[in-house]
Formats: structure tokens, sequence, C-alpha cells
């Protein structure tokens, strides 16, 4: 077993230890700092070091060596917290977050930021408490140390363990030789093996060391399971070398690379607290246990998953052919098939759901930095941390909505004074929510800012020469800012403002199957709300008919269906048909002619109009009946073959056949280039209706 | 026939003979690398996509996965195009991807030393030469030895969107 292989592992819990450690520091309260928290920094630093030790990234290790340093004064009290101290404090973070990033990419962190990092943080512990913390200390790991640190930098938890090197005996449980040797070997190097000797099942190796007891079983259980592996404290008359060399701190690194151990299962020797369950729990916010797969073999059983459903409904389709009588046990079995098949979907999807919290989480330090540079007060609240939301769509997420924060920031929430001047509290709010609805997840970004200002973006509509009046709606006129090139900042500064973005917020939340829409009001603030689905993995549809095929509607854009009779049509243009809905006069679109369809009814009132919505437009998609509503499992089309216009992507029906989804925005694009490529070759066919309409029967 | 062939197959077996898939189109013969061929299938149960050129027959669902279905006897203007029993898909992966192509019947597998690849003479209309990797001379009979992922990429086969790239 290789070393490297737990790279990986350590990056992440690195990277999950260092956004922990912001979100402390940001939640720290200046005055009365929570001593739990400040106890959670110290202990993703010490974490940190422990690890960075364990691989041998000195640098890494060295940083937040000093840092630990000045933490575990500042959780002592010695001390006090000021604003710049945690700018300090978070500056480092940053560099700790680089330098990994470095050490993960092969290369080795820049020197440069390095030693200025050092040079801050010794400086501050001068100033700050007179002490000079020790340059030298992160010795190699093996290397003995003459003195106890100076600082108190080895954990006050492993004190129990022994002060400067105690003697353990770890006995191996039922281990194989082959892992046993390598076991052996990494004892050696969390202190000095003294004895070894094999009884029964058990082997028993004698340790001099001064890592504790649940240290070293956070190692051991690398490798093999937590019942394998006992440590119990050795009396004192085995003792013989006495303090020969007690390693410096080699003891913490497996804790920071696998927090994950169930360090209160695993039989206790030593009275030590385990040292990195604690942070973990926290960290995890309420969820006890979890465990990393990549997202790909999630993604498969998805598929599996999928596979397992449109089978078993094949077997359904079968299985309802036979009498009931004769086949009780059969049919009985196949209910309880389809509910099993239908659970285990459920559960399945629900794996690939996060809590918008992946998401909100970065937000504190940005409002933080930003409202820092901007000068002005702003308090960000989020709601609804816990609604959960596709993995991929999370991840699509986060570009559009720092977008929106920056612009609420800048552009919407307004200076101290002048919120004051308005009649409002110095300090801006911020709200940022999540919820669901239908299925659907709601996102919204408010401010109580100025909102937005009609007459501005009027006037700097024309100079961008969109066409607008003085007589569009409030809503119409806020869609400008969608438009491409569009700002009213007045100036350009390098938080928002150089009119690239908005656009592509839109573009990218449409890209995912979603709306924005704004909502302001003048002195009172904006709200932008983003309507998401839920998954794209899975799709409500409507299953209708065609001729022979069989395509599906997304139920989201399906707004009602009816059967058109002859005084709903009228005719316009030679071959535009417009039907008449209540008060309103939709284009008729025939899903026959705009995907060529063969044996479709062609008689208007024989088919079925589908009233549906798609980028804002309405209109009547016509079809041969309508089939049903089901969930489908959405694919893509795009992964062997190409896009094909009006079709969005294809699912497997119940028979194992495919059917594709349609586009409903784009059938209309469809249905246009269709028609002028007809009028360009002057070749009518089928429903151009004379005026007024009549029907034309199909021959 | 075959088991003359698998005798010649063993002797011709050397490190650098590589091995087809032979499969016919009409009267016509015709092969592909088979470290390319992912599986044999029947012809079934395809979804026609509109707007497409006539050889794309639709996509058809493989195991899960949505897989378009391309016939070549279309695309190489064959007289007859019938779909039987005879009928088959052969699924090819073409660099990340998997498509089926329809073809009249599967013969049999052959390896071909490279004295046996004769090069294509550039006169092709249809099939232009650029989409084959040679000639398979066998005795009296000759294999059009087709270069299929050059071939299912080819901006004229319309399988892959060239305009992102």
């Amino acid at each position: 077993m290789d070393i490297t292989d737990f790279y990986d592992t350590f990056f992440e819990e690195a990277e999950e230890l260092l956004g922990d450690m912001e979100r402390h520091l940001l939640e720290l309260d200046l005055d009365d700092p929570d001593a739990e928290q400040l106890n959670a920094i110290f202990r993703a630093a010490h974490s940190i070091k422990g690890g960075a030790g364990t691989f041998g990234f000195d640098v890494l290790q060295h940083t937040t060596h000093l840092f630990e340093n000045i933490l575990d004064h500042t959780r002592r009290g010695e001390l006090a917290l000021r604003r710049d101290i945690v700018d300090t404090f978070l500056e480092t973070k940053d560099m700790l977050h680089d330098q990994l990033d470095a050490y993960r990419n092969g290369q080795q962190p820049d020197a440069e930021a390095y030693a200025r990092i050092c040079q801050t943080l010794q400086q501050m512990a001068l100033e700050e408490m007179g002490v000079a913390v020790d340059e030298g200390a992160p010795a190699p790991a093996a290397k003995p140390q003459p003195d106890p640190d100076p600082e108190p930098e080895a954990q006050p938890e492993s004190a129990a363990a022994g002060d400067g090197g105690s003697h353990l005996e770890v006995a191996l449980i039922k281990v194989a030789d082959k892992d046993r040797e390598l076991l052996v070997e990494e004892l050696g190097q969390l202190g000095e093996v003294l004895s070894q000797r094999s009884e029964g099942e058990r082997y028993l190796v004698a340790l001099d060391t001064s890592a504790s007891a649940d240290d070293i079983e956070a190692v051991m259980c690398f490798i093999i399971d937590a019942d394998q592996v006992e440590v119990r404290s050795l009396p004192a008359a085995v003792q013989d070398s006495g303090d020969s060399a007690p390693a410096s701190e080699p003891a913490a690194p497996p804790s920071a690379a696998e927090p994950a151990v169930p360090a209160s299962t695993a039989p206790k020797a030593a009275p030590a607290k385990a040292p990195s369950s604690k942070p973990k729990a926290k960290a995890a916010g309420g969820e006890s246990t979890s465990i990393r797969v990549p997202v790909d073999k999630v993604d498969q059983i998805i598929n599996l998953v999928g596979e397992l459903i449109i089978t078993q409904s094949m077997l359904d389709q079968t299985a309802s052919e036979l009498d009931g009588v004769a086949h009780g046990a059969m049919v009985n079995g196949m209910s309880l098939l389809q509910r099993n098949a239908r659970d285990l979907q459920e559960a399945v999807m629900s794996i690939r759901m996060v809590p918008m919290d992946y998401v909100f989480s970065r937000f504190p330090r940005l409002v933080r930095d930003l409202a820092a540079k901007l000068d002005k007060d702003v308090e960000l609240v989020t709601e609804g941390k816990s609604t959960e939301l596709d993995k991929s769509l999370t991840e699509r997420i986060i570009d559009p909505l720092t977008h929106l924060v920056r612009n609420s920031l800048d552009h919407g929430i307004e200076t101290p004074d002048k919120r004051e001047a308005a009649g409002k509290p110095r300090t801006g709010r911020l709200t940022l929510s999540a919820q669901h609805q239908g299925g659907n997840i709601l996102i919204e970004v408010i401010d109580d800012g100025a909102g937005l200002n009609r007459d501005k973006l009027l006037t700097k509509a024309r100079e961008s020469g969109l066409s607008v009046s003085d007589s569009m709606s409030d809503d119409e006129v806020w869609q400008l800012i969608f438009a491409p090139g569009f700002s009213t900042a007045q100036e350009v500064s390098d938080v928002s403002g150089r009119g690239v973005g908005m656009d592509v917020v839109k573009r990218n939340i449409q890209g995912m199957g979603g709306h924005v829409e704004i909502l302001s009001r003048p002195g009172e603030g904006t709200t932008t709300r983003i309507v998401l689905p839920l998954t794209l993995a899975i799709l409500d549809g409507m299953s209708i008919k065609v001729g022979e095929e069989i395509f599906i509607l997304p139920l989201g854009a399906v707004l009602e269906s009816l059967q058109p009779t002859e005084e709903e049509l009228y005719a316009m243009a030679g071959d535009d048909i417009l039907l008449k809905v209540r008060d309103e006069y939709l284009p008729v679109i025939a899903v026959h002619e705009v995907l060529d369809v063969e044996n479709a009814r062609t008689k208007l009132t024989d088919s079925i109009a589908v009233i549906v919505q798609g980028e804002g437009r309405r209109y009547a998609l016509l079809v041969d009946d309508l089939i049903g509503q089901q969930q489908v499992v959405v694919k893509n089309l795009e992964t062997n073959y190409r896009k094909v216009p009006g079709v969005s992507a294809a699912t497997i029906l119940g028979d194992g056949s495919v059917a594709l989804i349609l586009d409903i925005a784009d059938m209309h694009r469809l249905s246009r280039t269709k028609k002028e490529a007809r009028h360009a070759s002057r070749l009518p066919s089928g429903v151009n209706a004379p005026v007024p309409f009549k029907e034309v029967e199909p021959s | 026939m075959t088991s003359n062939l698998n005798a010649a197959n063993v002797a011709a077996a050397d490190a650098h003979s590589r091995e087809f898939l032979v499969f016919s189109l009409g009267e016509e013969e015709y092969a592909v690398d088979i470290l390319k061929v992912q599986e044999i299938r029947g012809y079934e149960n395809v979804t026609r996509i509109a707007n497409a050129p006539d050889f794309i027959k639709g996509v058809t669902n493989l195991r899960g996965v949505i897989v378009p279905i391309v016939d070549l006897r279309i695309k190489f203007h064959l007289d007859s195009v019938e779909y039987g029993g005879q009928t088959v898909v052969i699924v090819v992966n073409v660099g990340e991807r998997v498509v089926g192509i329809v073809v009249d019947g599967v013969s049999d597998v052959m390896s071909l030393t490279p004295e046996q690849i004769k090069p294509a003479p550039e006169f092709g209309v249809t099939l232009s030469s650029d989409y084959l990797s040679g000639l398979g001379s066998l005795e009296d009979r000759m294999l059009v030895l087709v270069d299929i992922e050059k071939l299912l990429t080819s901006e004229e086969m319309a399988l892959v969107d060239h305009v992102a790239e």
C-alpha cells in the first residue's frame, strides 16, 4: 500500500477543514468569541498540520504550525481578537488553500507568498504577545526532539497518553502477515518499536511513543478494521529504555486524513479524548456518517435503476395479460416488484441531491469582503439551507448566484449614510433563500437596497439602442437588464458593472431548464428569483401520440389541452392557423408537420390541441392523442448522436423503445423555419385553409 | 467456407495481421476493424428522428444507452434496402461514441496480413477513398475495408455536431 493513495483523501478532508475554518472565522463574535468555535478553528489547523506532516508537505505543515500557535493563544484568551486579526487569519486560510492546491497539482507552493505569510504570522505573535513563535519547530516526523515544544502545540488531549513518550502495547488481531509487516513499519514511524511477538491470533507490539492510543488506532484503521486493533498502556515494569526518542508529533496526521474513524466504538485503553471526532461531527452539521463516492459511480447506479424500472414495466405489461386468478401469486409479486423498484429509484435519485448549504456557504466570505471593499454594512441572511437540489445543478448555480449577489451589493444596497438619510437601518440586509415549490426549487436573492430605477433603465436602454417605450410595464423594464451589454452602473468597478453578466446569468439559468424573474420596488429593494427544476435526470412528462409515434412533452410546459372546434379555428395569411382559447388567439403548430410524421390525423377538429408555453410564448401544439403522464428518465441524445432540432432529449419507454422529448421553445422556431422553407419553394401543403376557415377533408 | 478461412487465419495470424469483421451490403463485401466492434444485434425498435438524412434510421435503446442507427445501404446508394430477419446492426465504438450500422448480414471474422491489404484507388464518388483503409484481397474475394471511425465522424454523415469544433 502506497501512502500516495491517501493523498486525495487528505486533500478533500483538508479542503473541508479549511471550509469549516473559514465558516467559524466569519461567525466569530469579536467581543465575545465562542470558545467552542476557537477550538474548532484550532483543531482544523492542527489536523491539517498533522496530515501535511505525514505526507511530507513541508511548506503547508510549517504554515499551519505557525498559524496553530497563534490560534492557540487566541483560544486561551491571551490574544484578544480584532477585526484585522481575523482578516489575517482569513488571509492565512486562503494561503493554506493555495498551498493545498499547489500540492494537489503536484507543484511546490509559491515560496514568496509562503515567506510573506510566515513573516506576517510571526510578526503578529511578536507584537501581540511578545512571544517569538518557534520557527524551526516542524522537524521531520521521525526526528527526535530534545524538549517538549515550548508552545503547547502537542494537543492537550493527548496529554493523557503520556508526556514526551509513553509505552503502549498494540495488539493486532487476526491480521494477515503482509498487512502486519506494513502495520509494524507504520508503528515504527510513530515511535520506537521495543518488542514484538505473536500470541495466537494476536500479534503484540510494544511501542514507545508520544502518540495517544486513539491516534494509533486511527492510523491502524487505514489498513485494518477498528475491531482488529487494541491499544493499551504498558505497566511501568515493561518500560526499559526510558525516554529514548519521543517522536515529535506524527500522531495527528491519520486523524486528519481519516476523521471518519469511529473512535468511540473502537476499544480504548487510554482514557484519551478522540481529537478528531469532534470537529468532524460539527463539520457535518448533524450528519453522523458519510462516505465519499465519485459522481460517475452514482450516475451509473441511477442508470442501472432506470434500466430496472424499464424492465419491470415490460414485465408488468406481460403480466397484465395473464389471468389474475390463475396467476395470483405472480400478479402479487409484480405489484410488489413495482413498488420496490419505485422506492429504489426514489432512494437512488436522492443520493444526487445535496443541500443548498453547499452553495450558500460560499457567500458569507464573499459578502464580507465585498462589503468591506465597497464601504457598506451588509448582513447576510440565508434561509432554507437544507433545501436539496441535484448536485450537477448546485455546481452550475454557483456562478450565476455569485453574480447576482455581487450585483445586489454593488448596485442594490446603498452606503450606510444614504441608507440613514432614507430612513433605513445603516446595515443593509441581503437574503439568500431556497425553497421547494412543486417540482421546482425557488432560489431568491433579496436585498433591501434602493431598488431598480425605472427611468435610469429606460434612458440606458435607449442609449444602448434597444427599442423601449415609456408605456412599458415595470416587469418589462426590469427584464431589460438581461439584455446583452446592459449595465446601469455609473462607473465600471471591479466588483460588477462591466455589462457582461446579467445576460449570461439568464442564459446559464435557462440552460439548466429554469428561468429568472425580477421584482423590485423603488426604495425597498430588489428580489431576483431563480426557478429551477429539482433535477435534470428525471422529467415529469406527458406522452402524446402522433401517427404511430410517441413523443414526450415536458409537463411543466403544458398548460391545458382541448379538442378544437371549427368555430375556434381561424386562418391567417394563407397557412397560419390561430386557435381562440378564451380571449386569446394562439398560433397552431401541428407536430406531424414539423416532425414529418406519417399517417397522422390531418383533420384539425379530430386532433387534440395542447396549449404549451415556452420561452414566454404560448401556442397550441396539435397532436393525435394524449396517452398519459409519467416520469421519464432523461437520456442525452448528444452522447452518441447530435442535437436534433425540436427535441431536447430522449427517454426509454416501458416497452424498451426510445421516445423523443420535445423542446417546446425550439418546436416554435422549427415550425417557422419549416414554413419559411415551404414559402420559398411555394409548395402549399396540408392545411392552408381559405378564409373563412374550412376544414380540408382528409382524402 | 468458414472452416477454410479459419485454417487460413491460423496460418496468417502472425504478429502484424489485423482482424476484420466482414459484412455484406447487397452483393458487396465490406469489412471493419474488429476492435471497433462492440456487438452485433438484430434490427428492431428504431425510433425515427425527424429532419435527419434518410440514411439515419433513428435511435434505439441499447441497454439504456441511446444509440443512433445508420443504414449504410442507403448511404452507399444500394438498390434494395429491405429489413428482414437477416438484417443486423453492427454496434461500433467510434471514439467516445457508440453507433449502430445496418448491414445485410455478417459473414465472418478474418485476419489480413499487411500484404493482403492493398491501397484503395482514388475514384470513389459515393464512398470517397478517404473513408477506406484499403482493399483486402483474398484469393477470389475483395473486401472493402472501411475506416469506420473516419466515415462516421465525417461531416457528410451528420452524426456529430461539427459546429462546435
